[in-house]
């Protein structure tokens, strides 16, 4: 089995031809650990849809060489009137394993409150979802992220609303599913956290910045780098060429074949 | 008292048939009602029902008052309308509200002239108000199939229905299955206000849809014990509204919602969930 877990192939994401992640190339390691960084709008929940599957690329190719992927969107995603229990919400986890139709087995339940409580919810299993902490909701996903057992997690800002001691519990949790073995890309602006726990970092703003070992990545001059793209989008802005006199930023892998594609430049780093 | 309550039923043909009618109507109803509400798409249902008059209409202006051509109409124009706004709205930047005022208001106006244009404002009143009194075999073949594909529709699918309204990102980050589940579930919506639409007419079958399962919020936290309350409001709204019509002659759809709206204004007062326990509880509360 190859070593890359998954690969962009100059991938392009964006909204209604506007692009808001351009042409980024490279592969993440199977096993690999890494902070995706960048400002506000700078396209870092725009890869992780696109890696999930829920945005379709404007050109280029997201290659995935993982068994299953679980994605945790933001919380604010998330319909918390919504009449379930915890145990509702976290068995949902078992979809790509039951499916539509599937009952859940008796292993699968005790596996269930195994998660609940290495995430520290046990006694929760019949609260109602509106009765959580921002803290306690993050655990039950992580719960639930557990229960997908896969080998690529995709987590969108999971420390948002999120206290410092149940920061510090979720990062033991990632560290824990890195030593099993499966890759973990996770969005966040802490850049101590970062800096502290992550090896490898993605430093985007539209386009890729910097990526590579945390430390060759967090540099003032890489940061500075990404504050300064343009966030608002340009009517404007001409339709990117993509010319083959341009660098193209590639990370890890040769260049690959571009196919032909329309989305506007809005703003260079 | 006993005779007031049975006697009807027993004796007449026509309240049997009502009655029956009412009932299954009830439990298909409710639980759509349900997720309507949880999907924040309870104004969904009136829209719909508007949406379905233009489709009676063109079956009355070919056919005149006959149940088989309406109903079957007011199906294609209603699943014409569910299924549009619901592709109008899941391919650009549309919230499905916008998309569905626009096709039903569409569907309205065009409906309201064809029955104008054709018939008198006696046969308007029947198909905006119904004759749950005046169900034939047809009418109870349609409510009973109608509650036949709702209940296995809804057995099959519980799962993705409620992952949808829940958490839809995860859903789409785990199957494909969140848009067919949407549009088949907008069928179902479709279905059964057409079955309500002999039963009630089309402005009140929403109103069995909607109300019970509005009231049933005030009693439950829980999914499935919201649909069994609400399917035995509606039931309950039934018998006591066809009573009602019975005894004071009143017109049996707005009776049945009007008793179906009394056990929700009560449900919204002391409802476990409701206003008053909610203002009374207030100040207890438990040290952890």
């Amino acid at each position: 089995m190859s070593n890359t877990c998954l690969e962009f192939r100059n991938l392009t994401l964006g909204y209604q031809g506007h692009a808001a992640v351009h042409h980024l190339s490279g592969g993440v390691q199977r096993g690999s650990l890494t902070a995706v960084v960048g400002a506000n709008g700078s396209g870092k929940s725009t890869l992780l849809k696109g890696i999930a599957g829920i945005l379709k690329p404007i050109s280029g190719a997201c290659v995935p060489g993982f068994r299953r992927l679980a994605y945790l969107a933001q919380q604010s995603e998330l319909d918390r009137t919504f009449p379930a229990r915890v145990t509702d919400l976290v068995s949902l986890g078992y979809w790509q394993k039951r499916g539509l139709l599937g009952r859940l087995t008796a292993a699968d339940k005790i596996r269930l409150s195994t998660c609940l409580d290495a995430v520290g919810l046990t006694g929760f299993e019949k609260r109602p979802l509106d009765s959580l902490s921002g803290g306690q909701m993050q655990r039950a996903l992580f719960a639930r992220t557990m229960l997908q057992d896969a080998d690529l997690i995709l987590l969108d800002e999971p420390f948002n609303a999120v206290d410092a001691r149940t920061i510090a519990d979720l990062i033991v949790m990632i560290k824990g599913w890195v030593a099993e073995g499966r890759t973990v890309l996770c969005v966040l602006h802490d850049y101590v956290l970062v800096r502290d726990h992550f090896p490898e970092s993605l430093l985007i703003a539209r386009k890729p910045v910097a990526w590579g070992a945390t430390s060759d990545v967090m540099t003032s001059e890489n940061l500075r780098k990404a504050r300064s793209f343009q966030e608002a989008w340009d009517e404007e802005a001409g339709w990117c060429e993509d010319d083959a006199g341009r660098e193209r930023q590639t990370y890890g892998h040769d260049h690959h074949t571009h196919l032909p594609h329309q989305h506007k430049v809005a703003g260079h780093v | 008292m006993y005779e007031d309550l049975i006697g009807p039923f027993l004796r007449y043909g026509f309240m049997q048939r009502a009655l029956f009618g009412s009932l299954v109507l009830s439990v298909s109803c409710a639980p759509i009602g349900v997720f309507l509400m949880l999907r924040r798409m309870s104004l969904t249902g009136d829209a719909m029902a508007h949406a379905i008059l233009p489709g009676a209409a063109v079956g009355f202006v070919l056919f005149g008052l006959q149940i088989v051509p309406m109903t079957l109409g007011g199906l294609i124009v209603g699943l014409l309308v569910a299924l549009g706004s619901g592709i109008v709205s899941r391919f650009t930047v549309q919230k499905e509200d916008a998309s569905l005022a626009a096709f039903y208001l569409i569907s309205l106006a065009v409906g309201v002239l064809l029955v104008s244009w054709k018939g008198s404002s006696v046969d308007l009143m029947h198909v905006l108000f119904g004759s749950v009194l005046a169900l034939n075999d047809d009418a109870l073949t349609l409510i009973v199939g109608v509650a036949v594909i709702t209940f296995l529709a809804l057995a099959v699918f519980w799962r993705a229905l409620v992952a949808e309204c829940l958490d839809p990102l995860f859903l789409r980050s785990v199957s494909r299955i969140g848009t067919p589940v949407h549009l088949i579930f907008l069928t179902l919506v479709v279905l059964n206000l057409v079955g309500g639409f002999q039963a009630l007419g089309t402005l009140l079958s929403v109103g069995l849809m909607m109300l019970p399962a509005a009231a049933s919020r005030f009693w439950t936290n829980e999914v499935r014990a919201m649909c069994v309350i609400a399917i035995v409001i509606a039931a309950i709204s039934s018998v006591s509204g066809l009573l009602l019509s019975y005894h004071a002659s009143l017109p049996s759809g707005p009776a049945i919602i009007l008793t179906a709206g009394v056990i929700y204004a009560v449900s919204a007062l002391v409802g476990t969930r409701g206003m008053l326990p909610t203002a009374l509880t207030s100040r207890r509360h438990k040290t952890a």
